[in-house]
């Protein structure tokens, strides 16, 4: 039977297997959304702006490991998710983004609400396509999820003219595709594999350095086998969080600008690093030219350009973080040689003493609500346990620092992109996906504006995330770093007017409740998660001028850190 | 937030690289959106259909650091449209390179210009009573040879192709 180009774009999504499509009606695509109207099997969750639709997409695709799916018009649709894409791009989340196009007579024409997708987006994508025929969709579809899910995974785009969905085809969906052009690497090289073998067993000072990609792989369980077996430290990126345990005795909590100190005083020391999955970021590594100066470094990653791009290592292994690991683990077992025992546990008394420092203590009788308090007590009444989202700022920070996260993909915050407004769109692609599930979104008064908007679509879908609003009255990373570095010139980083957020909950339809004292922060946060069916917006009237720490400044090494 | 400048003294080297990719319309501003997304250099890119008319062949003179031109070739190969990145510089190979020159050729500059072609195994391929248009091949030394013989001669216009590279040897290239 023939169907129509939007007819058939339905049955390549539920080809395959896709629940959610997040998006925004147009003309160029009032055609798919007529296809949607008749069928039940692919669920569309209607934001309130576009740039929502690719958040709740990357959040869902964060939080599930599958591809993320939006639906946007053309034009000002496309140019809304712009953000969303670049945002899943630089966190290596699989997505399908689909666009719709003008006619295809009138593309180049200067038409109505059209603009050059694939132009446009091409810098932040993985990959995209523009279909010029009915013919080629089932195909570009196969392609999109096909990229966007392999490898180092990422967004694709399909931009799609508005004619090609009326034009109508036989549907036949390729059971495989074959692109010469695109083979990611599966298996690890056997030869490096055993060099880097021969460096962690001879290690004396070793540090497991770990990033998004081992939760991106799926590689947890093999990464807390290899750690446990060796009995190595380890300390994970902003992104790695969850991949280790964090309340494992093992673990050094988060490394970077804002890590621990035991973290970045252990790299700095060490002389066998062993990154895994983690792409040297300059918010990881510091100054490049001071970066872990004694350190031999082995790399595992499955994407060969993030190799020796910032930091030149001494053994890269390019490959699926499980096949790798899984390798080296099988290795381990089998080698007759231990690890240095002697030396490591010298280097565990080195890294209890700098432990000893306690770099995340915080003053707790200053009378006014600690954000990093709040986090604490969040992290006890979800007992560990709720996916949390941020948005971008110190909260972010705090977020990451005091909620130990003990499983991968709970933690879901833009640490590439750094996209303020990412929280609650991508905490609503949560709790799609895991409807029993606790989901809070930790933000503050400025990023929660930016995206403020899908409050109603949280109504809508009776979506009933928890809002922990940071509520300091400043942008408040913007604020420390114009305390620290311009003589607390505050430039712009706060509003003379902020809503009453309680009000403003309550006139999307939800639940608000403001804090002010520390003792009511725990009755408050019991109270939110009580109410199982209501979206509780928690404003916590925090300590304005609390900073984050520690933080080393631009252009310090990791042992540079200013400390409370 | 603050950037640290890059210090690191390394030397900058011509590089020519070869690129085999599908023959899709975007696939060349991939790779010219690479380069100016990165800010990598590019001296030339010549981009043409192979003999496998689903597939174009690429060349492109760079310059930069050993160390960039390894992330050059890394990060053409993660585009999906590239099928095969070869750095030519790293082996022996061979470089060509076409000019079109017109130049204004009336009374004794046309013998004179006559000569400098021959000189330099070129041909004219097209004239007036006032113009000769030229046409010479060679590597890169020799077309800046070229330009330079005739710099006392009134140049109308000038076209260069940018380099072709091909690896010495009886191995191909997929």
């Amino acid at each position: 039977m023939e169907l129509t180009g939007a007819e058939i774009i339905i049955e390549c999504l539920k080809a395959e297997d896709v629940d959610y499509v997040f998006g925004y009606p147009g003309g160029a695509v009032l055609h798919i959304y007529d296809a949607f109207y008749k069928q039940d099997d692919v669920q569309h969750i209607l934001v309130r702006h576009e740039q929502g639709a690719t958040h709740a997409a990357d959040g869902y695709a964060r939080a599930t490991g599958k591809a993320g799916v939006v639906l946007v018009t053309s034009g000002p649709g496309a140019t809304n998710a712009v953000t969303g894409i670049a945002t899943a791009y630089m966190d290596s989340i699989p997505m399908v983004v689909i666009t719709g196009q003008v006619p295809k007579h009138l593309i180049g024409n200067d038409a109505f609400q059209e603009v050059d997708s694939v132009g446009i987006t091409r810098p932040v994508v993985k990959h995209n396509f523009l279909i010029k025929d009915v013919k080629d969709i089932a195909d570009t579809f196969k392609k999109a999820f096909y990229v966007a899910t392999t490898g180092r995974p990422g967004p694709v785009v399909i931009d799609i003219p508005k004619d090609i969905t009326a034009e109508t085809l036989d549907f036949v969906y390729p059971s495989e595709i074959d692109m010469r052009s695109y083979n990611p690497t599966v298996k690890g090289h056997s030869r490096q594999i055993k060099r880097a073998i021969e460096l962690i067993q001879r290690a004396e000072r070793p540090m497991v350095y770990t990033g998004g990609g081992v939760i991106l792989g799926n590689g947890s369980e093999q990464l807390r086998t290899f750690v446990r077996k060796l009995g190595y430290p380890i300390t994970q990126t902003l992104m790695g969080l969850g991949a280790f345990p964090a309340s494992d005795p093992l673990s050094l909590g988060m490394l970077g600008m804002y890590g621990t100190y035991e973290a970045n005083m252990g790299m700095h020391h060490c002389d066998t690093l062993i990154a895994i999955g983690a792409r040297f970021d300059d918010r990881v590594t510091g100054a490049l030219e001071k970066f872990c100066p004694e350190a031999k470094i082995i790399h595992i990653d499955v994407d060969p350009a993030s190799i020796s791009k910032n930091v030149k290592v001494d053994v890269p292994i390019v490959g699926e973080v499980t096949q790798v690991l899984d390798a080296i683990n099988a290795q381990l077992e089998q080698s007759a040689e231990g690890h240095n025992k002697a030396a490591i546990k010298k280097w565990w008394a080195q890294i209890d003493e700098w432990r000893a420092q306690d770099c995340l203590k915080y003053d707790r009788d200053s009378g006014t609500i600690k954000p990093q308090f709040v986090v604490e007590e969040l992290f006890k009444v979800t007992r560990g346990d709720a996916f949390v989202t941020s948005d971008v700022g110190q909260h972010q920070m705090f977020a990451a620092q005091y909620y130990g996260f003990d499983k991968p993909r709970r933690w879901i915050n833009s640490g590439g992109l750094g996209t303020m407004g990412f929280g609650l769109p991508a905490a609503m692609g949560v709790k799609l996906a895991f409807p029993d599930e606790e989901v809070a979104c930790i933000t503050g008064e400025s990023s929660i504006q930016m995206c403020l908007q899908e409050l109603s679509t949280c109504k809508q879908y009776a979506l009933p995330v928890k809002i922990i609003n940071l509520n300091n009255g400043y942008m408040g990373m913007v604020r420390q770093w114009q305390e620290f570095f311009y003589e607390k010139r505050y430039a712009m980083s706060y509003f003379d007017a902020l809503p009453d957020f309680v009000a403003l909950a309550e006139g999307y339809g939800h639940v608000g409740i403001k804090v002010e004292k520390p003792e009511d922060v725990r009755p408050a946060l019991e109270e939110a998660f009580k109410q199982k069916d209501r979206l509780v917006f928690l404003d916590f009237i925090t300590d304005r001028e609390e900073n984050v720490y520690p933080m080393i400044p631009s252009g310090a090494g990791l042992n540079e850190m200013i400390l409370v | 937030m603050v950037y640290e400048e890059d210090n690191s003294e390394t030397i900058e080297m011509r590089h020519i690289i070869s690129i085999l990719l599908e023959n899709e319309a975007g696939a060349l501003s991939r790779v010219a959106g690479l380069f100016s997304a990165r800010a990598y250099n590019i001296e030339s890119l010549t981009v043409a259909p192979t003999d496998d008319p689903s597939l174009s062949r690429m060349t492109v003179v760079t310059t930069g650091t050993d160390e960039i031109v390894e992330q050059v070739c890394k990060q053409l190969n993660k585009l999906i449209d590239v099928v095969k990145v070869v750095n030519l510089t790293d082996d022996v190979h061979v470089e060509r390179e076409l000019i079109l020159i017109k130049v204004r050729a009336e009374n004794e500059e046309r013998d004179e210009v006559k000569r400098i072609v021959d000189i330099f195994h070129g041909h004219v391929i097209d004239m007036t009573d006032t113009t000769y248009t030229i046409e010479v091949t060679g590597d890169s030394e020799k077309i800046d040879a070229i330009l330079k013989a005739l710099e006392q001669i009134t140049m109308l216009e000038v076209v260069r192709s940018g380099q072709l590279g091909m690896g010495r040897g009886a191995k191909g290239f997929v």
